[in-house]
């Protein structure tokens, strides 16, 4: 029991992380094909059917390109950048309740890696961490761009992880536990907590748009003001780990989000299937609807881009400390307010 | 002062209301066109599979005409080369032996007629200037190729197949 158990954790750890890898990898080819959608183009078609083996191309010219280290750069550091931030984009993964207990063969198994009591610290730490890579990233090219480019989103991450703290406070009042699976699991059926904290799911939203340096937050590498922002100088695979990073962010936050306000693996009329299906197919549909959810959060993250110009800093600045935090706090003010009336 | 075409507009800077300085709404707005043009037809054309149609005065790559009777036209005047802007054609004169009648039109020919493809800009001057109508620029456009050298077409590029007796 003890083996079976440790070699199915084993399993799935491989097959999340390989899923992460794969769906980043292949939202760059989905972003390239939105944005051509997008602007009325056909978007990459010349390799294989569809272009659909554009990524592997993409990937194999990474590693072709000359890899350059800039002399004053700090070899050391400049190594540890692109590594800690795909690191810390690929361990938020851990904690996601991917779907429901499974059973297979009388073994009960659970479609979660490690199932912590406090899955939410555990997300919010990685994320800031997320902040170290591009911060050693830009400091150690020794490249003023560089620099400017990494305090820009260490300063941005920061001032938005702020409003996402208080936005999701407002959901812990409703559902007192930290715990990811607790949380998916009392969203059951159609009750996603996104129906009882409009609000707080906007804020969210938008913070996550800033955490993950996405467009309209994409300061942090803001072409006509940076060159190329904190990865400037870098170039080869080690680019291609920032560039895979912001994708796997990408993931993880639409999981995150799908799991805290959309109701993670639950769906309108999940008992009725699990009584028809059985308890083995039952958990696998959950985990379909719930890549279903992830992959409509990730093509959102793409919509916006092509659609919202960037902000200017200050005015970056101004939505998270003045318009924000405010609305994040009266948010969960009234969240406290109207469960006391509740009650 | 008054304005004298009666074209001038005066603007008027109105304060955001609510709505507009929330963003939400114009957020939305923005979404609901780029997902309009999600839908829409790419107006793509997928060169070299598909080709646009071109235009009935579309100027492309040169070719040196042949008569009726599938002989050469250019007599080696040299008026395209002087008409050139970009001078982009060279040629050299040559005369017509006993017995070429059936190749040559004329006593005088082009034994080399070059135009550069790279300085060429298809203004259709050497068209307008040939009085034996022995070039038009009737072809398709010039393909790439990787080395400059190659940009220079010679006769054997440039001179119409001859015709199938």
């Amino acid at each position: 029991m003890e083996t079976t158990d440790l070699i199915f954790r084993i399993v799935l750890i491989v097959i999340i992380f390989a899923i992460s890898l794969v769906v980043a990898m292949y939202s760059t080819y989905a972003e390239r094909k939105v944005a051509a959608f997008f602007q009325d183009r056909i978007g990459p078609n010349r390799a294989g059917p569809w272009g659909i083996l554009q990524p592997l191309a993409d990937g194999g010219k990474m590693f072709l390109k000359e890899e350059i280290i800039p002399t004053n750069a700090t070899p050391f550091l400049f190594i540890v950048g692109p590594s800690l931030a795909i690191l810390t984009a690929c361990i938020g993964s851990a904690v996601i309740p991917w779907g429901q207990a499974i059973v297979i063969g009388g073994h009960t198994f659970d479609l979660q890696v490690t199932d912590i009591n406090v899955g939410i610290l555990y997300i919010f730490g990685v994320v800031s961490l997320g902040v170290y890579g591009i911060m050693i990233g830009g400091w150690a090219s020794n490249n003023k761009y560089s620099l400017l480019g990494a305090i820009r989103a260490a300063s941005q991450n920061i001032s938005y992880e702020i409003s996402m703290g208080l936005s999701i406070i407002a959901l812990l009042m409703l559902t007192g536990t930290l715990s990811l699976k607790e949380i998916a699991e009392q969203q059951h059926g159609f009750a996603w907590n996104v129906w009882r904290q409009p609000l707080g799911f906007v804020l969210f939203l938008v913070c996550a748009f800033a955490e993950t340096n996405r467009s309209p937050f994409d300061l942090p590498e803001c072409e006509t003001e940076l060159v190329g922002g904190y990865h400037t100088e870098y170039s080869s695979m080690k680019l291609g780990f920032y560039l895979f990073a912001e994708y796997i962010n990408m993931f993880i936050s639409s999981a995150v989000m799908a799991t805290l306000y959309w109701g993670g693996y639950n769906y309108p009329g999940m008992d009725w299937v699990a009584a028809h299906v059985g308890p083995t197919i039952a958990p696998i549909i959950g985990v379909v609807v719930f890549f279903g959810k992830i992959f409509f959060s990730i093509f959102f993250f793409m919509w916006v881009r092509w659609t919202i110009p960037r902000f200017r800093y200050d005015q970056l600045m101004d939505l998270g400390w003045k318009v924000l935090i405010p609305l994040a706090i009266a948010n969960i003010v009234l969240t406290g307010v109207i469960t006391t009336l509740l009650n | 002062m008054e304005s004298l075409s009666n074209k001038r507009k005066v603007l008027e800077v109105k304060p955001l209301n609510f709505l507009e300085r929330a963003y939400l709404p114009a957020i939305m707005g923005g979404l609901a066109t780029t997902m309009k043009h999600f839908f829409k037809k790419p107006v793509t054309i997928s060169y070299p599979e598909e080709k646009r149609e071109f235009s009935e005065n579309f100027r492309g790559m040169h070719s040196l005409k042949r008569d009726e009777n599938g002989k050469e036209r250019c007599t080696a005047c040299g008026l395209c080369a002087l008409s050139c802007p970009a001078e982009a054609i060279t040629m050299t004169a040559a005369e017509r032996k006993p017995g070429e009648e059936n190749l040559y039109r004329e006593e005088k020919y082009a034994a080399v007629y070059e135009i550069n493809m790279l300085r060429c800009i298809f203004c259709g001057l050497c068209e307008e200037a040939c009085p034996k109508e022995a070039i038009y620029l009737d072809g398709d456009i010039v393909p790439t190729d990787y080395l400059r050298k190659d940009f220079i077409y010679g006769k054997d590029k440039l001179v119409e197949a001859p015709l199938n007796q």
